[in-house]
C-alpha cells in the first residue's frame, strides 16, 4: 500500500508526517551540498572552502537529532501503524544514513584541507572527480526515490552501488601505481584513497536509503537479498496486483 | 538510580560467549512473530454466514476460520457487525424475535453446527462463553457468580464447586485478592475485579471458546494491561475471540486479526502483517486513521 500521508483524520497527524518527511528533504539537500562542496574543495584544492564544510557538519548532526525528537514523538502520541509507522522507522532509519554521508563528506573536507598545499597528482584527481559526481548523483536520485516514493527509480539507484565500487577498485589500483612509481607521493596519494574511500561509502549510504524506500512503499525488508531476487519479487507482486 | 539497585556485575568481566547463528533464508518475507497458521488446527469454521436482524442483513457471507488456542481479534468501525459476529457464536440473538442465521459455524473437532436450530443454544453456551463491554457481576456472592454456570449445569458437589470456584478465580488471576471475601457481593469488587470475575464466571464452565466484547473498554489502563495479560496467559487453555475498538490492544494481545466493513469480513490475515503491511486500502485506511 503507498504511503499516503495526507488523510488521516487528525489533520495535526498529516502535518506532523508531512514535517519529518520535508525536514529529511531538507537534511538530505544540505548532506548533498556538503559532498559537493567537500569535493570541489578537494578537487580546486580549496581549503578555506573545506574548512567551511567542516564546520559546518554541526548542521546535519542537528538536523538529525531533531527529526530523531520528533519522530519519538511522534509514536509516542500517535502509535503509527501500517503505512505511517513504516514512514516513520523509514526516516528514522534514513537519517542516520544521511548524518553518515555528512560525516563522509566532512571527510574528504579534511583531506581537502591537508592536500590544499601540496602538490597536486598528476592526473589533476580525475577519477576522484568522477567517483565523486557519480555518488552525488546516487544520494541524489535516493532522496528523489524517497519524496516520489519510486521504487523503480529506488532500485536502479541501488544497482548503481556495484558500478560505484568498481570504480572505486580503479581508483585504488591507479593509486597504487603512483606509490610504486613515486614513494615521495605516498602520504600526498593515502590522503586520496582517504577520500576515495569516503566517497565509496557514501554510495554504500545511498544504497541503504534506496532499500528504505523499498520496504517504506512495498512494506517489504530488502536489505542482504540480492537485487535480482528482489527485482524479481517485485515485478511478480506488481504482476499479482 | 540508587547504588544497589545498580548491577552486581563487573562490565569490566564481561566475556563474551558465542551465540550459534541461525540459518539465514533468502527469502522476502520477514520471520512471523507468531507461530504461523498452519500449525494451529481450527476450532471454528464459519462458512457463508449471513444474519438478519428481521429484514436487516447484518452480517453478508462472512468466511472464517478461528484457530485452536489462538487469539483473533475482530476490528473495524461500529456498526460493522464484529459484536453481531461474536453474539452468533453463543447464539445471544435468539433471545429476541425476528432474527435468523444463515450459514454454518461448525465447531471442531465434534462438526457440531452451532447455529443449527436443533442445536440447544444452553448446551452451545456452555461451551462458548462471553464476557462483556461492561463488567455484569449478578447481584449475588462472588462464590455464586463464578459457580453459577455450574450450578445452572446441575452441579451440588460442595466440594466440587469449590475447587472449580478457586480454579477459575485462579484463572482469571483474581484468586489472590479475593479468596478471604469470597462471600461477599461482587459489586463490592472494583470495576477491573467485577471484570475478571466475570472472565473466571466465564471460565468455570471449562469452555473451548472465550468470546470478550470489548473486555476492557469500561476499565482504566492498568486493569486493562492486566486483563491482556490474562488474554495471553489464558490462550493455552482456550481458543478466544476478541472484539475490540483499541487498535493497540488487537495488535498487543492477538496473533489474528479479521478487519470488518459494513457487515463484509474485509481482510484477514496474522497480526503483524494486518499492522505493518495490510493488504487492503479499507484496512489500512482504518487502522491508520484516515477516512475511508
Amino acid at each position: 500500500m503507498k504511503p499516503d500521508i495526507s488523510s488521516h483524520i487528525s489533520r495535526q497527524y498529516n502535518e506532523e508526517l508531512e514535517d519529518i518527511r520535508t525536514r529529511v528533504l531538507q537534511m538530505g539537500g544540505l548532506v548533498e551540498k556538503h559532498t559537493e562542496q567537500a569535493l570541489a574543495a578537494l578537487l580546486k584544492g580549496d581549503a578555506e572552502l573545506g574548512q567551511t564544510v567542516s564546520t559546518n557538519d554541526y548542521l546535519v548532526n542537528k538536523m538529525e537529532v531533531g527529526i530523531d525528537e520528533e519522530c519519538n514523538q511522534i509514536i509516542a502520541r500517535r502509535q503509527p501503524a501500517a503505512s505511517d509507522l513504516r514512514l516513520v522507522m523509514t526516516v528514522i532509519k534514513i537519517i542516520t544514513d544521511l548524518e553518515r554521508i555528512g560525516d563522509e563528506a566532512d571527510k574528504i573536507a579534511r583531506m581537502a584541507v591537508r592536500l590544499a598545499g601540496e602538490e597536486r597528482l598528476k592526473n589533476d584527481y580525475m577519477e576522484i572527480q568522477y567517483l565523486g559526481n557519480h555518488v552525488r548523483g546516487m544520494v541524489h536520485d535516493a532522496l528523489d526515490a524517497f519524496a516520489r516514493l519510486d521504487t523503480d527509480a529506488a532500485l536502479r539507484v541501488a544497482r548503481e552501488d556495484r558500478q560505484v565500487d568498481k570504480e572505486y577498485e580503479g581508483v585504488m589500483r591507479q593509486m597504487i601505481t603512483y606509490m610504486m612509481e613515486d614513494p615521495r607521493t605516498i602520504t600526498r596519494v593515502l590522503n586520496v584513497i582517504w577520500a576515495a574511500r569516503a566517497l565509496e561509502r557514501i554510495g554504500d549510504h545511498a544504497r541503504n536509503i534506496c532499500e528504505y524506500v523499498i520496504y517504506l512503499v512495498k512494506g517489504k525488508d530488502i536489505r542482504h537479498i540480492s537485487l535480482d531476487q528482489v527485482e524479481r519479487e517485485l515485478r511478480l507482486e506488481s504482476g499479482k496486483a | 538510580m540508587t547504588p544497589d539497585t545498580l548491577s552486581v556485575t563487573n562490565p569490566l568481566k564481561y566475556k563474551s560467549t558465542p551465540v550459534p547463528m541461525p540459518e539465514t533464508s533468502p527469502s522476502l518475507q520477514p520471520p512471523s512473530l507468531v507461530s504461523p497458521a498452519s500449525e494451529s488446527p481450527i476450532k471454528a469454521r464459519v462458512s457463508q454466514l449471513n444474519f438478519y436482524y428481521g429484514d436487516y442483513r447484518a452480517l453478508k457471507d462472512i468466511n472464517l476460520d478461528i484457530r485452536e488456542k489462538r487469539v483473533t481479534a475482530l476490528i473495524g468501525p461500529s456498526g460493522c457487525g464484529k459484536t453481531t459476529y461474536l453474539r452468533c457464536f453463543n447464539r445471544m440473538h435468539d433471545l429476541y424475535p425476528g432474527n435468523r442465521y444463515e450459514g454454518e459455524i461448525m465447531l471442531y473437532p465434534d462438526e457440531v453446527n452451532i447455529i443449527g436450530p436443533k442445536v440447544d443454544p444452553i448446551e452451545v453456551r456452555m461451551r462458548i462463553s462471553m464476557v462483556f463491554q461492561k463488567p455484569n457481576p449478578f447481584p449475588k456472592s462472588i462464590y455464586e457468580n463464578v459457580a453459577y454456570g455450574l450450578r445452572v449445569r446441575g452441579v451440588r458437589k460442595r466440594s466440587l464447586l469449590d475447587d472449580k470456584v478457586e480454579e477459575a478465580l485462579k484463572g482469571a488471576a483474581l484468586w489472590d485478592e479475593v479468596k478471604d471475601r469470597l462471600h461477599d457481593l461482587a459489586f463490592t469488587l472494583s470495576g477491573g475485579q467485577q471484570q475478571r470475575m466475570c472472565i473466571a464466571r466465564a471460565l468455570a464452565t471449562d469452555p473451548e471458546i472465550l468470546l470478550f466484547d470489548e473486555p476492557t473498554s469500561a476499565l482504566d489502563p492498568i486493569a486493562t494491561a492486566r486483563i491482556e495479560e490474562l488474554i495471553a496467559q489464558l490462550k493455552d487453555r482456550v481458543t478466544i475471540i476478541i472484539v475490540t475498538h483499541n487498535m493497540q490492544q488487537a495488535a498487543r494481545v492477538s496473533d489474528y486479526t479479521a478487519f470488518m466493513y459494513l457487515g463484509e469480513l474485509v481482510e484477514m490475515g496474522d497480526t503483524p502483517t494486518i499492522f505493518t503491511n495490510p493488504s487492503k486500502k479499507q484496512t489500512e485506511d482504518y487502522i491508520t486513521g484516515r477516512y475511508g
